[in-house]
């Protein structure tokens, strides 16, 4: 069996004297898999994430161990994450407009990414980048090279972001709520952008969400978080059919309210689970 | 059925000559007493600028504006106090539509102290008591009026602009996109607390969202906006049971959905 393109064991991150962002997480992505991280906010998937990157800010402690492409990740100097990062690794952020530099035209955003990590004869650049923002399905590759990203629709931006995460052909994707700040319309499109777009690649991926109807469009397996732990680990239709922890039950509940009948209450995951006996976090 | 809201030939155009973009286009709207409308549309599509020309937080370029009979569009700020009573918002994202420096208690009793409010027939003296109050209506603890926005979740600030939003006995809610923002395990909640609230109060109901699936629990009347005009109208069990337009279509088969259960 070949092994897997991220491993994570006993991760935990603490952040001060607080209580620990994520508490003990151990999963894999397997090569190609793809795989759903969903939880509220706070609830230590985006902390796994950055952990995971080799991105945590420095007051962070961590224990535990990850692997990233055959690559021990926590403590590692960051000049050799780098080296994989953007190239073996890549990762999509919920707000594009945060991701693109304002000030460099789109083409030479993308052209940085294929540069710090390969060799390729300038004139090759620019015909890969072209290709890439084709394949991203942006309509005249050459007139999105050259604009700044202001000039660019919000779908369109995160288009740019997908071509620069998968111009490298990466073994692993890491998404982290990439349509949270788009539109219905414009959010369809990015999902099924990725969809084709990592099947060709063959690239892995860990999609991080709140919405579990959005992570159901693109993964197989979902892990749920809940206060930094991961409280289940199962393939979608199982998840989807038989829930075993009753918070999972909620948010499969929450999600389907377009199969409640109009006039009738809205399940919430409160009637489903609650932390015990603290009647304000039952109304988050 | 009267009127809360009658819009006529409005038409809002940002910029001026070859720059000029088209906000709203010749939009006519009339929101009735008590009716839930929902306002429902791509980004851009105009939806904010429409509720922003209700609200009179804006002025239509052409056209006019009518709260209960009585034109709104053109008139300074201080003659409109009877649209600042009857009419209130709740935005977006509670994150930016809550003073982080102030106290939860001075955020919701805000609008009470407003020269424009204050002494109106209606609106409550009693500040303390009315804070009081709406803190129950939108189930928050009775102690929140002490503490400062950020020590709550992002569900619960929501239900802090709610509870603003209601402290001086507004007749109309506006609603803009006010779940988009938050989880979509919260985002039932509060559905089910607007639903609640709109009922219990008897008040009219203007939701703006770019989702229909949550329109549909919330609105009996839907108005879908593109490109600055309204395309489709109607109840919106049929528009969501049989849209005629394929844009309303395609905004309908972008909600994504579980497979259904088997």
């Amino acid at each position: 069996m070949t092994e897997p393109v991220l491993e994570v064991a006993g991760l935990s991150v603490i952040f001060g004297n607080r209580e620990p962002a994520v508490a003990g997480v151990s999963f894999a992505v397997e090569p190609g898999e793809r795989v759903g991280l969903i939880g509220e906010s706070g609830s230590g998937k985006s902390v796994t994430a950055l952990a995971v990157m080799g991105l945590l800010p420095e007051q962070a402690r961590t224990s535990g161990v990850v692997w990233l492409a055959g690559q021990p990740v926590l403590d590692r100097p960051d000049a050799e994450l780098a080296a994989l990062r953007g190239n073996r690794v890549s990762m999509i952020f919920q707000e594009p407009m945060t991701a693109l530099d304002p000030t460099m035209k789109v083409g030479r955003q993308v052209a940085e990414v294929i540069g710090l990590h390969r060799r390729v004869a300038r004139g090759q650049t620019r015909a890969r980048v072209l290709e890439i923002l084709d394949a991203v399905g942006l309509s005249g590759p050459a007139r999105v090279a050259n604009s700044y990203p202001h000039q660019l629709s919000g779908g369109q931006r995160q288009r740019v972001v997908v071509a620069m995460a998968l111009v490298n052909t990466p073994d692993l994707v890491i998404c982290d709520e990439p349509t949270t700040a788009l539109d219905v319309t414009v959010q369809a499109t990015v999902l099924s952008l990725l969809d084709s777009s990592l099947a060709e690649a063959g690239a892995g991926c860990l999609f991080i969400s709140h919405d579990l109807a959005v992570v159901a469009q693109l993964c197989t397996r979902i892990l749920v978080m809940l206060d930094g732990k991961i409280v289940e680990d199962a393939p979608l239709a199982q998840i989807l059919a038989e829930p075993k922890h009753p918070y999972t039950r909620g948010l499969v509940a929450t999600a389907r309210i377009d199969q409640v009948p109009v006039g009738e209450r809205l399940p919430t995951v409160a009637d489903f689970w609650s932390r015990d006996g603290d009647v304000e976090e039952e109304l988050r | 059925m009267t009127s809360v809201f009658t819009a006529t030939s409005v038409s809002r155009l940002y910029g001026a000559g070859r720059n000029t973009v088209v906000g709203l286009d010749e939009i006519n709207l009339a929101v009735e007493t008590g009716e839930r409308l929902g306002v429902v549309g791509e980004s851009g599509s105009g939806k904010s600028t429409l509720i922003r020309l209700l609200a009179g937080l804006d002025r239509p370029t052409r056209g006019e504006v009518r709260f209960d009979g009585e034109l709104i569009s053109g008139r300074p700020e201080h003659q409109l106090g009877f649209l600042r009573q009857g009419v209130q918002i709740v935005f977006q994202d509670p994150r930016s539509s809550l003073n982080p420096r102030m106290r939860v208690g001075d955020i919701i009793t805000e609008p009470l102290r407003s020269p424009l409010l204050r002494g109106r027939p209606g609106v409550p003296v009693d500040k303390a008591a009315r804070l009081a109050e709406v803190l129950e209506q939108v189930g928050l603890p009775t102690d929140s009026g002490r503490r400062h926005p950020h020590e709550f979740s992002g569900g619960q600030r929501q239900r802090i602009a709610l509870a603003r939003a209601l402290a001086p006995r507004p007749r109309v809610l506006i609603a803009d996109e006010p779940v988009s923002a938050l989880d979509v395990s919260v985002r039932s909640q509060v559905i089910n607390l607007l639903n609640d609230l709109v009922a219990e109060q008897d008040l009219t109901l203007v939701f703006v969202s770019h989702d229909l699936t949550v329109v549909r629990h919330l609105c009996d009347r839907v108005a879908v906006l593109q490109s600055g005009r309204i395309v489709e109208r109607g109840l919106t069990a049929e528009v969501y049971a049989e849209p005629q337009e394929p844009y309303t279509q395609s905004l309908l088969e972008a909600v994504p959905r579980l497979p259904d259960p088997s």
